[in-house]
């Protein structure tokens, strides 16, 4: 199952060229800029916004094509939409914003009111008018009426970005919770990396009006557009690990990165989990010999593939690791005194490892009841 | 109320009689004309907005002897209404009613806009994404919204129709007990010598009912503010 989105629009000096595919189930990313056409993309494929031109298909459906003529208005699409304002409805109280969509679905439900109050805790909140709720809350309620509408697809729009830090800390595990149980497709529109890397499982990267590369996590850590967006700090591979073993007296556990193996501090998972660890380029340093009599604990043994310059006086190099590349930055002079070059044997010493427990691939607890059944 | 004559008593009863029809006939009207001069921009646009606001710059003599043209037995609307429904609108209440109505349309469509105006359209998207179709988003959003809005100008246009004189005067004229409204009773006891006591009576009520059709208005408005959380 699909979802295929191709279109072009033009208003004033601004041009819409982009196009994408995403396997469903699954959280796509829409990753850019402010202003790089982003929303704009997500209202065509919503219906709110006419393309001049293009495509949308959903598992086969066709939504919206140009060259037929066909372009199904929003309330017929089935496409539930999260809006970074949240657009409660100010003059109804949480219980009915949240019945306004399910009412409409038209369809048999395969998420109930008291399902989803669950999942979202909203069940101290129905009596409550809109705005006696908090900026987190708004967002809760705004997925939950979402999802009562039975949506096949969810488009979520920088549904955190009017939040502060803490608040985005509190909504965060209830999009994790959504993706994980009702494994409903989701877009999510953002330009914060780090909910990209928490939430989704492909990035689609857009500059200005154009989508210029797409693929898995990661593959696009690597991406040097997506490394010009989220700035020099928070460039570095992200890569899937497995959970090995756990030692519950050290509270440490270790985890598989392509041929090698880090130890970390232990988190509630089981052997054989899957996780994603983020190693930051600047965390990383490069040794030519097998490392010895460090504090450093972690150790990646790997191949240099490719050096590529990183600004005035630094270097990234990438580093096969097994089949997994990584990325470390270091000085240009220390490029030149290792004589760091592809082809040569590497370690490259762990500093620090941040780690992001995902489960993509578990099968929905409800797929008998699936929204594309 | 023993102190006003039966006569006084039936002018009052006949303007409040005629103030809700005129404003049942209006409102959804003027609700519909809101929503077009809001919503849609059309070849014509400016043309139907000031057509709508002509009753509030013209003579209203002259939109009495308009509505005589159109609505009068022999005028083109007027004997159509007569011979296909049997509406006899001059010299009735109910034409008493169409005059004040036209008198008041620009008022509440007013109020009905600026209200209109400050409805998110964002939450009709929303709406829209919830499934809701044009007819269904105006019931449920836009029309909850704009609440405020239809209770001045209705309110309002009440108040007004209360006190029209000139257009009624002129197409249903001046008959006790069927088109002799409030106003009308007054100009008739101030042409009565003796009338004179009649007339301060008659003042004094109209006083009355204008100044709590306003208070009524800001009290509803105060409540839906709040109801809105606003």
């Amino acid at each position: 199952m699909m979802l295929k989105v191709a279109v072009k629009k033009t208003r004033g000096s601004f041009a819409l060229d982009a196009g994408f595919e995403m396997p469903t189930p699954g959280v796509v990313a829409l990753f850019g800029r402010s202003g790089c056409g982003k929303s704009t993309l997500v209202n065509i494929i919503a219906g709110l916004l006419d393309a001049d031109s293009g495509h949308v298909a959903l598992d086969g459906d066709v939504l919206l094509d140009t060259d037929s003529g066909r372009c199904l208005p929003p309330e017929r699409r089935r496409i539930g939409y999260v809006f970074q304002d949240a657009r409660l409805f100010p003059h109804l109280r949480v219980a009915a914003n949240l019945r306004y969509g399910e009412r409409r679905a038209g369809v048999p439900p395969y998420v109930s009111l008291d399902a989803v109050a669950d999942l979202l805790d909203l069940g101290s909140l129905m009596n409550r008018r809109t705005h006696q709720l908090s900026g987190g809350e708004r967002q809760r309620v705004a997925m939950g009426r979402a999802l009562l509408s039975q949506p096949r697809l969810l488009l979520l729009d920088e549904p955190l970005a009017s939040l502060d830090t803490a608040r985005r800390e509190e909504v965060l595990p209830y999009l994790e919770t959504l993706r994980d149980q009702l494994a409903i497709p989701m877009v999510y529109v953002s330009h914060n990396f780090d909910e990209v890397l928490r939430l989704a499982s492909y990035i689609v990267l857009m500059e200005s009006g154009k989508t210029t590369a797409g693929g898995d996590v990661a593959g696009m850590s690597l991406n040097k557009g997506l490394r010009s967006i989220i700035g020099t700090d928070a460039v570095g591979a992200v890569v899937d690990g497995t959970v090995l073993g756990i030692d519950s007296s050290s509270a440490l556990m270790r985890v598989k990165v392509g041929s090698g193996e880090l130890k970390v501090q232990a988190l509630p998972a089981t052997v054989g989990a899957k996780l994603r660890v983020q190693l930051l380029a600047r965390d990383l340093i490069v040794a030519t010999e097998a490392p010895q009599h460090l504090s450093v604990r972690n150790s990646l043994a790997g191949v240099v593939t490719a050096v590529s310059s990183d600004g005035d006086d630094s270097d990234l190099i990438s580093i096969d690791v097994g089949g997994t590349l990584i990325l470390a930055r270091v000085t240009k002079a220390a490029t030149r005194e290792l004589l760091l070059a592809p082809g040569l044997r590497v370690w490259a010493l762990v500093k620090a490892v941040s780690l992001r427990s995902h489960s993509f691939a578990a099968p929905p607890a409800t797929s008998a009841s699936h929204p594309h059944a | 109320m023993m102190w006003l004559s039966s006569a006084e008593i039936e002018a009052l009863h006949l303007s409040l009689s005629i103030a809700a029809r005129s404003v049942a006939l209006s409102l959804p009207f003027a609700a519909l004309l809101a929503w077009i001069l809001t919503r849609r921009r059309f070849v014509g646009h400016t043309l139907l907005d000031a057509f709508v606001h002509l009753p509030l710059v013209l003579p209203p003599v002259m939109v009495g002897y308009l509505l005589l043209l159109l609505f009068g037995t022999r005028g083109p609307i007027g004997s159509w209404l007569e011979r296909a429904f049997g509406i006899e609108l001059i010299f009735t209440r109910n034409g008493a009613a169409l005059a004040t109505a036209v008198m008041s349309f620009p008022l509440m469509v007013r109020a009905m806009r600026i209200s209109l105006e400050t409805v998110d359209r964002g939450l009709e998207d929303a709406a829209r994404t919830l499934g809701a179709g044009a007819i269904d988003r105006f019931a449920t959003i836009t029309l909850p919204l704009m609440l405020p809005g239809v209770l001045a100008g209705a309110i309002t246009a009440f108040s007004a129709a209360l006190g029209e004189f000139g257009a009624v005067i002129t197409f249903v004229s001046n008959i006790p007990g069927e088109t002799r409204t409030l106003p009308l009773a007054l100009y008739t006891a101030l042409q009565t010598p003796d009338g004179d006591a009649a007339a301060a009576r008659l003042a004094f009520i109209s006083f009355v009912l204008g100044l709590g059709g306003l208070l009524l208005s800001e009290w509803f408005a105060q409540r839906v503010r709040r109801m809105l959380g606003r």
